[in-house]
């Protein structure tokens, strides 16, 4: 099963991966900060933006490629929101291709919103595929995120590809009985599959907890070990927001 | 000189224990039992028969009516977590045991919950790894393990917490050949008063002293394996052969 959909790469071996999760979540959470508040015309700053990702990208050995894939979840997003304000803009300058008229407000809020949820979205690529995800809840937990998101993240982690091991054998076994969709049908089916995998997830989570309750749990989570931030991980840390706070400084100053 | 006190000779000690589930089913009809120290006892049954239910009362998860004492100490609400911590429950499906995103998490979560200090969890956690031949599997996420190395972190999850009584639900329906006698010897070996619910009649034979049957709720024999175990009449009539 494909486990790693979620931190794919998380254990390479690379000086991005060598940093604590808190230094990484910081920096990449800046970037993303400083991205999303920049005015749309300032190009200096989303070339430093990006300057930064891909120097990130680089040193942490994660293919490009798998980058650009992942990045591409939010093209939806962008059709949905984005694509047609260009032609739908009323008012200002506009230019005409043939039979088209864009206005040129319209692409710069297409631009804008291009940009900035593209690179948001490497941002979080990047801090997954270069953080195990228990580290990276630790981390988060570190930072004085509660510890109840934490935790129902962590179950996620850890139950979400059993839920989807169900479904399939669900499936599997759906299909084994020459099941074929007619619509309404499959509807109901559909329902069905999702009634019976709701009941048994509610059943292991009982289960679980009565596991934990035999551990002696009693509500609060204790912590494992506390890992310390080094030189190195307070280098990149600082040279990441730094770089970030001058391209979106530099926006006062032309 | 202070007066040493007599350890209890008796581990687990049930009396008159009798639970109906939320929908009324009966699973438990006025149980008595007595368990040794070092003892280890399987009990045997077919399905629907009120072994896991009977289970889950060793350690206070579920309470019936009647009465239950561990090592002396009775299960209520008061000793919950002193009774949890000398009773190691290990579930049947490891998925549910291991809800870390990491073996070595799981194996401290009991010993984090006892409140031990940092060396003294991460002594337990690896003493608990050896013991089940899984050193180096720290790091790793369950998801990523096979059946047989689940059940087996599953084993030292509660091994970290240096349990008196081990309780063991179905610890080896699943596994291959291989895995089963590798794990039935394991079990041997550990030293602790050990309940093991099972229908697995070898696994009876190869680790108990003494075999407790159940059906319907109720114990209908208790005595050595090799003479229960081969009454065929008996077992046939409650279903394990």
């Amino acid at each position: 099963m494909k486990h790693d959909f979620i931190d794919r790469y998380s254990k390479l071996e690379s000086p991005v991966h060598a940093r604590d999760a808190r230094a990484k979540t910081i920096a990449l959470f800046v970037i993303i900060i400083a991205c999303v508040t920049t005015p749309p015309r300032a190009w200096f700053a989303f070339c430093v933006y990006a300057g930064l990702v891909i120097v990130i990208t680089a040193a942490s050995r994660v293919p490009f490629r798998y980058l650009l894939t992942r990045m591409m979840v939010v093209v939806p997003f962008i059709l949905v929101v984005a694509v047609f304000v260009p032609f739908m803009h009323k008012g200002g300058a506009a230019t005409h291709w043939g039979w088209l008229t864009v206005s040129n407000n319209g692409l710069l809020v297409l631009w804008n919103v291009t940009a900035k949820s593209l690179t948001s979205v490497a941002c979080l690529i990047l801090l997954t595929s270069t953080t195990h995800f228990p580290d990276l809840m630790h981390g988060f937990e570190q930072l004085h995120v509660p510890r109840f998101f934490t935790m129902v993240s962590s179950f996620m982690y850890r139950y979400i590809f059993i839920i989807v091991d169900e479904a399939e054998r669900m499936k599997r076994a759906r299909d084994s009985r020459n099941y074929h969709g007619k619509w309404l049908w499959q509807a109901k089916v559909v329902g069905y599959m999702i009634a019976s995998l709701f009941l048994r997830s509610q059943e292991r989570a009982e289960h679980v907890y009565q596991a934990m309750a035999s551990r002696g749990f009693d509500g609060t989570y204790p912590r494992y070990s506390e890992p310390k931030m080094g030189a190195g991980d307070y280098v990149f840390m600082i040279f990441v927001v730094a770089t970030a706070l001058v391209g979106r400084l530099a926006v006062l100053w032309t | 000189m202070d007066v040493i006190p007599i350890a209890p000779q008796v581990a687990i000690r049930i009396e008159d224990l009798s639970y109906a589930y939320p929908d009324g089913h009966r699973a438990l009809n006025s149980i008595d039992l007595a368990v040794h120290r070092g003892e280890t006892v399987g009990i045997m049954g077919p399905n629907g028969a009120g072994k896991s239910t009977l289970a889950l009362h060793l350690n206070g998860i579920l309470t019936g009516q009647g009465r239950v004492e561990i090592m002396g100490l009775e299960v209520n609400k008061k000793n919950l977590k002193e009774v949890r911590n000398k009773v190691g429950l290990v579930f049947q499906d490891p998925d549910d045991q291991l809800f870390s995103p990491t073996v070595k998490e799981d194996v401290a979560f009991g010993p984090l919950n006892q409140r031990l200090s940092k060396e003294q969890v991460e002594h337990a956690v690896s003493r608990a790894l050896a013991w089940v031949g899984l050193e180096g599997f720290e790091d790793r996420s369950p998801f990523h393990m096979s059946f047989g190395e689940k059940k087996r972190a599953s084993l030292a999850t509660v091994l970290s917490m240096d349990p008196d009584i081990l309780v063991l639900d179905e610890p080896v329906s699943n596994m291959d050949p291989r895995g089963r006698r590798e794990f039935i010897q394991l079990i041997g070996i550990l030293e602790a008063t050990k309940v093991v619910v099972t229908h697995d009649l070898d696994m009876a034979r190869a680790v108990c002293d003494r075999v407790v049957l159940m059906d319907k709720g109720e114990v209908v024999a208790d005595g050595r394996p090799e003479k229960l175990l081969s009454d065929n009449a008996l077992l046939e009539r409650h279903g394990l052969v």
